[in-house]
């Protein structure tokens, strides 16, 4: 029969990695959930999610492409930035989830037990659909480009690509996780979020390629956000153009591991007891 | 005997209070910016006490204490198969008890011991999402209480049937009655199968029917040897499903045993408050002063004082007084019971429903009894005079007053639910005849 001790300060490095195992048909449930009552609420359902990343692609196109003319790279701009924009997307979507997880479902986790956890990381799974369905569109853009010619070509690391999709989930879920324990306790950090994060994507080579950092100084702080290896890498596979930088992945995966593991535990202290103060 | 199926030990629950109001940055630089200048920094905020705002926590907190106990050392043990009920009035720590053992909070200190698994019901509907149909909510609404998908699959049939919603299964629930959203939401988790089952007082929503069906289904589950954890205000409910009860007062434990005792037990605890000017040292009174009431006592049928009586149950009104003259003058007693806005329920006047003549000495106790109490749930106030011959002896507004709680008025075990205004009970019958 199992049996359950609950105890007063639960250890915080303990994560329940067997419960959240045991409440998988949970965590599907709550992603179909999501997807299917996101997609009957809007009038245009699922297109909509592949209109936002073609229309954010087409205004950096318009802005930076034709008027600032920042360089790409040689890379075709549609395919530059968009590449970029659907890597940040599902990035700052799996964030965005995991920050408000806590917060925007009091109402169940005041009645209701089951892994806390389960909430943030089901955003990394429905984000990954948003991801899945707009890579379609892309490829399809991508392979119009390579037939007709244009002068970019992948290469071996396009096998490298689940890779990078996994980090960005890992690493959108870390912060997620960091800024939903912070939330609970600064409730106006959730409107500081959206213009934190709109700083953070100036900070990582989407409108412009890495290249053009060359200050010492200014490089490693560049390269120290993990999302700009990401970002990176997932052009230079597509188009073997950029300056993907081995030591920059090495450094982005050990960023990556850092806030998510602390951000894990951290997660798991605040979950014991934040009911008490919502 | 075999192990217990829950047993809690010394289990507290301390809220910290000086975190109260800071829930922004901005909150945040407010209090430190108070405290920099050697202010109390609770004053800058107006709002104090939780999202669930308790009186005690409140007090507490205006008292200038840092913590508050919602909980502090309870323990107790629950054997399997048994049905305990807790009761408590509000802010003796039953929802914090219930969260505690739910799991959605962290007790400060203590433990509990669960032997099985658990489901529990603290409200019902909880994850319904009204964009789904209600086929998708029930597979939601069963895995968030902790059961596989198959299992929900394997149980639907029988869940839809108890909610008696068939047609509308396939509907948003947004488009739902509230009636048929409660239905389908208490189905869902009368048919997950725990061993240790913990509800909240769902069952004061719906319709008699329903939470007859509903008490009816926690019965079956309690026949097939789980355990149920079950919190009410309604004494009626807890005696007739429970075997034992649990007393919380103040967040401590104040008594464990068989339901009789601790629903007499609870009962008292509604007495009035010493606060209250004993009716004797009362001013505001008519009459000539030949007589003077000086205190009361509500009675339940053992003789025992109580402050709230149950609807249905005999009752009686003691009280005592002191008289100048020992005459032989008859009296007449007048008792109005009003609620409270003091709209008039009804009357005992002793000169029509007393058939001989009443008379009092020097000193005594009148008893006034009232069988079956016909009065709805609610706060009740008695007007009550004395006439000593023609002449107005002695006369109080509001002279007692008293709580009625829910009860089995009508004998069927039947509750009427919540929500109600307070009233007037009758006891009557129902046939049809004839037809075919």
């Amino acid at each position: 029969m199992q049996k359950t001790v609950i105890r007063a300060n639960s250890p915080w490095w303990r994560i329940p990695f067997r419960e959240i195992w045991e409440y998988r048909d949970l965590l599907m449930l709550w992603v179909r959930r999501d997807l299917t009552a996101v997609y009957r609420q809007t009038i245009i359902g699922p297109l909509w999610f592949v209109i936002q990343p073609l229309l954010t692609t087409i205004v950096f196109t318009v802005i930076f492409g034709a008027v600032a003319k920042i360089s790409t790279d040689g890379i075709p701009h549609f395919i530059f930035y968009m590449s970029g924009t659907i890597f940040w997307n599902y990035f700052q979507g799996v964030l965005n989830h995991g920050a408000t997880s806590l917060v925007s479902n009091t109402n169940i986790l005041t009645k209701v037990y089951f892994p806390r956890l389960i909430m943030p990381l089901s955003g990394v799974f429905i984000q990954f659909a948003h991801l899945a369905l707009n890579s379609v569109v892309f490829l399809g853009i991508y392979f119009w480009f390579l037939y007709h010619g244009t002068a970019m070509e992948p290469n071996r690391w396009v096998f490298f690509l689940p890779v990078l999709i996994l980090q960005t989930g890992l690493l959108g879920l870390g912060f997620g996780l960091w800024v939903s324990a912070a939330t609970i306790k600064y409730r106006d950090l959730r409107f500081a979020l959206p213009f934190l994060v709109q700083l953070w994507m100036y900070g990582t080579p989407i409108v412009y390629p890495a290249k053009l950092v060359v200050k010492p100084l200014l490089k490693w702080a560049l390269w120290l956000n993990p999302m700009t290896a990401v970002v990176e890498f997932s052009r230079y596979a597509l188009t073997s153009r950029g300056s993907p930088e081995l030591w920059g992945l090495g450094l982005s995966w050990g960023v990556t591991l850092l806030v998510l593991v602390s951000g894990l535990f951290l997660f798991n202290k605040v979950q014991r007891t934040f009911v008490d103060t919502i | 005997m075999s192990e217990p199926a829950i047993s809690i030990r010394n289990l507290s629950k301390r809220y910290r209070l000086g975190t109260i109001g800071r829930q922004t940055l901005i909150d945040e630089t407010k209090y430190w910016w108070h405290k920099l200048r050697g202010r109390d920094p609770r004053q800058a905020f107006e709002k104090i006490g939780y999202s669930a705002t308790e009186r005690r926590r409140v007090e507490a907190e205006q008292a200038g204490s840092h913590e508050f106990w919602a909980l502090r050392d309870v323990s107790f043990d629950v054997q399997p198969g048994e049905v305990i009920g807790i009761i408590g009035r509000n802010g003796a720590g039953k929802s914090t008890l219930l969260k505690v053992l739910s799991r959605i909070t962290e007790p400060t200190a203590g433990e509990v011991e669960l032997r099985g698994r658990i489901g529990s019901l603290l409200e019902v509907g909880t994850g319904f999402h009204p964009e789904l149909t209600g086929r998708e909510n029930v597979f939601m609404n069963g895995t968030i209480l902790g059961m596989k998908e198959r299992e929900v699959a394997r149980k639907l049939d029988e869940i839809v049937a108890f909610a008696e919603i068939e047609k509308f299964i396939d509907t948003p629930v947004k488009r739902y009655s509230s009636g048929m959203y409660v239905r389908l939401a208490f189905a869902v988790a009368a048919h997950l199968e725990p061993e240790i089952l913990i509800v909240d007082e769902v069952l004061a929503v719906g319709d008699a029917e329903f939470q007859s069906k509903c008490l009816g289904r926690m019965a079956d589950v309690s026949k097939e040897g789980r355990t149920i954890l079950f919190v009410s205000h309604n004494m009626a409910a807890i005696q007739s499903l429970c075997s034992r009860a649990v007393l919380l007062q103040g967040g401590q434990c104040a008594m464990v045993g068989s339901v009789q005792e601790t629903t007499e037990a609870y009962l008292r605890t509604h007495l009035p408050k010493a606060a209250h000017l004993p009716i004797g040292e009362r001013t505001d009174r008519g009459g000539d002063g030949q007589v003077r009431f000086t205190a009361y006592r509500i009675l339940n049928e053992r003789n025992l004082e109580i402050g709230a009586a149950q609807s249905g149950e005999t009752i009686t009104i003691e009280l005592d007084f002191e008289k100048k003259t020992s005459g032989d003058a008859p009296c007449s007693l007048y008792m109005q019971v009003a609620n409270e806005k003091r709209q008039r329920m009804f009357l005992c006047f002793s000169r029509i429903s007393h058939p001989g003549v009443l008379r009092m000495g020097h000193r005594g106790t009148v008893r006034l009894t009232i069988p079956h109490l016909p009065l709805l749930p609610g706060r009740y106030f008695v007007h009550l005079s004395c006439k000593v011959g023609k002449a107005l002896a002695d006369e109080l507004i509001d002279g007692v007053e008293f709580d009625v709680v829910e009860g089995d008025f009508f004998g069927t075990g039947k509750l009427r639910g919540r929500g109600g205004e307070s009233g007037i009970l009758v006891a009557h019958h129902w046939e049809v005849v004839g037809g075919e």
